[in-house]
């Protein structure tokens, strides 16, 4: 038992709770909104540490209740749960200090704040979640949160955007609903190390009718992390909020549909992994293609930056699709990559937009001489983004292409390289217009950029280049979250105990200081 | 009895799939609401319909679990979750099609097109 995992859940829900009662002291409300964000990156950090320091403890797990596993809910949490919430917590931190410097006090009066913090709760309870349903409930959890900060204010763009975001997440939400209850149906459970433990019997390399429930759910969550073709809601709705909004969703939100990708098919589909991973592969490959082409053609700051958010995705999916310890470790280092780099980007670029007062590429100009400094952070995220050495980028790229390589699958190393080139092209293009050419005669004269605006993106950007000279520990450690993440047996162990969720045998009279389970067992009905 | 479910469940997707493609946003939220009610039809097929059984039996009886013995309770249990959230989320989504008709001045899905990239 490791109750200390509720910390990441009660921390942000308290939070907010208390920053909501005290609004109208806004000073109190902001402090109250600081200490919840610094006391679960800390409580984060520690479980990195903790897991890095302590190899023969690769899961801690709480149990909801005292109900052991499988009945009740589960909190697990591994190495990959703890680097996503402790990214979680960091780019909260970011988004905060940049949100303070951004966010007018009209939206801080409607709880805006508070509302950040509830989608710190539904993003960390999904991160720590051992139990299917339990994920479906935290996923509705961050989607309220994320809906609510999508349409504060309610501006024509954000009404029209908002529309679409909400609804096409909601019918993912259902599709992912559908899949719960037919994985109930097959498996008679919803304990993540149950389901795992007992689809891991069933025969493997024939597609059967547990590959069209993986598929079910890549199709779910391929809607949440803006998989190719089920993308463009994102581009329509991410450049309507606040800057600090689109910043927190790009690094975080489209991560926990790819994170629950690699729980889900890592974990309770393992056995479906070889046979699905030419489609993810396929589907990674047009995911880089598609993101980086539309952003090509648009000419504003945030509008580019979205598309480039599904494109990484898709290096995300390949990291997937390989199918490996070493493919998925490979997804998993470029994942923390992305989200520190790609959240970097949009304070970035979003302070450039703010103190330009227009993110139109047309309207703004002549950065570079005026801030210099929020230049050079810039160039460092864009060349991080594209992958030059020294940055966290280059790591990220090099093992995916290595692990492509290894398995053989060239074709997809070729269209992750020729996506890099043309990424770091349209980045240029912001570079060149926002900061390199002298400012428009027409445009109004832009602001200074304050402290707030700069030292968020500059947090980030020290982050990609400590994980850039890091990188070795850092492959370590997605190493061993991806070995902890497809390692079924070590999961159903650390879960369940030495003997498995099983219950006892059916038709046997159990021992009532020893009764476990009730489960109708309806698997071997589908052998016949 | 499962028979008239799934048809049940069958008329009610395809009501949903038919109200979504809609241009109107009310009609599309309406389609949403008939999508999660067959969902939750769903689940509760899934799970087994057995009449007339317990769904909780004492620890002390012999336990023999199968399906002709025992109700299983959980399915309602998911579906009571689905159907709270379906509702919060619905009483925001017509709330935001409230304002968005007020912000735009149209239910037109056709109309909304400011913010398209394509």
């Amino acid at each position: 038992m490791h109750n200390h995992l509720y910390l990441p859940l009660l921390i942000p829900l308290f939070g907010a709770l208390s920053a909501i009662v005290f609004a109208r002291k806004r000073r109190l409300a902001r402090r109250i909104i600081i200490a919840t964000i610094a006391g679960h990156l800390t409580y984060s950090t520690w479980m990195l540490v903790s897991f890095a320091t302590n190899p023969e403890v690769p899961r801690q797990v709480a149990f909801a209740g005292g109900w052991a596993a499988p009945f009740g809910i589960t909190l697990v949490a591994d190495p990959l749960s703890a680097i996503m919430l402790f990214l979680a917590g960091l780019l909260m931190l970011t988004t905060l200090i940049f949100g303070f410097a951004t966010v007018d006090r009209r939206h801080e009066h409607f709880f805006f704040y508070p509302m950040l913090l509830l989608l710190l709760f539904g993003v960390s309870g999904a991160f720590i979640t051992g139990d299917l349903f339990n994920l479906y409930v935290w996923f509705e959890v961050l989607l309220v949160a994320s809906f609510g900060l999508l349409t504060l204010g309610c501006s024509r763009g954000q009404a029209e955007g908002g529309l679409k975001y909400v609804v096409i997440n909601l019918i993912g939400s259902t599709l992912f609903l559908i899949g719960c209850g037919l994985v109930y149906g097959v498996a008679g459970t919803l304990n993540m190390a149950h389901i795992a433990e007992r689809f891991a019997g069933l025969p493997a390399g024939e597609p059967t009718f547990i590959t069209v429930l993986a598929s079910l759910f890549i199709v779910a969550y391929g809607i949440k992390a803006a998989l190719f073709p089920l993308f463009f809601w994102l581009p329509t709705s991410y450049h309507t909020p606040p800057i600090a909004v689109t910043a927190i969703f790009g690094g975080l939100l489209t991560k926990v549909g790819v994170y629950s990708l690699y729980r889900v098919l890592g974990l309770i589909y393992n056995g479906e992994l070889p046979t699905l991973s030419p489609l993810l592969l396929i589907l990674a490959a047009l995911t880089m293609v598609a993101g980086v082409l539309g952003a090509v053609a648009q000419m504003n700051v945030r509008r580019i930056l979205s598309f480039h958010i599904v494109s990484q995705i898709g290096y995300m999916i390949m990291g997937l699709g390989l199918a490996s310890v070493f493919g998925l470790a490979a997804g998993i280092l470029f994942m923390v990559h992305n989200i520190i780099v790609k959240t970097a980007l949009f304070l970035i670029g979003g302070a450039a937009e703010h103190i330009s007062g227009t993110g139109d590429l047309k309207k703004m100009g002549g950065l570079a001489k005026r801030e210099p400094l929020l230049a050079g952070l810039w160039m460092l995220a864009i060349l991080s983004l594209a992958g030059i050495p020294p940055l966290s980028g280059f790591f990220g790229k090099l093992v995916l292409l290595q692990a492509a390589i290894t398995q053989g699958q060239y074709l997809i190393g070729l269209v992750a390289t020729v996506v890099s080139i043309l990424t770091f092209f349209s980045m240029l293009k912001i570079w060149n217009e926002v900061f390199w050419k002298q400012l428009p005669e027409s445009a109004q004269e832009p602001q200074r950029a304050t402290p707030g605006l700069v030292v968020p993106g500059a947090i980030l950007v020290l982050m990609s280049l400590l994980i850039g000279f890091g990188a070795g520990p850092a492959l370590d450690y997605s190493t061993l979250a991806a070995d902890q993440a497809l390692d079924v047996a070590g999961y159903v162990t650390d879960v369940c105990g030495a003997t498995g969720c099983e219950p006892p045998a059916l038709g046997q009279p159990v021992d009532p200081a020893n009764m476990r389970a009730l489960t109708m067992d309806i698997i071997p009905e589908m052998d016949e | 009895m499962v028979l008239v479910m799934v048809f049940v469940i069958g008329v009610l997707f395809a009501g949903a799939t038919y109200l979504i493609l809609r241009r109107s946003v009310v009609k599309l939220i309406l389609g949403l609401m008939l999508l999660s009610h067959g969902v939750n039809l769903m689940i509760f097929v899934v799970g087994g319909i057995r009449r007339g059984k317990p769904p909780i039996l004492g620890v002390t009886e012999q336990l023999t679990p199968d399906r002709t013995t025992l109700a299983d309770p959980l399915p309602q249990a998911l579906i009571l979750t689905a159907i709270v959230i379906s509702f919060g989320i619905t009483a925001f989504v017509l709330a935001l099609a409230y304002r968005a008709d007020q912000a735009i001045g149209t239910d037109d899905l056709d109309k909304m097109t400011t913010t398209d990239t394509f």
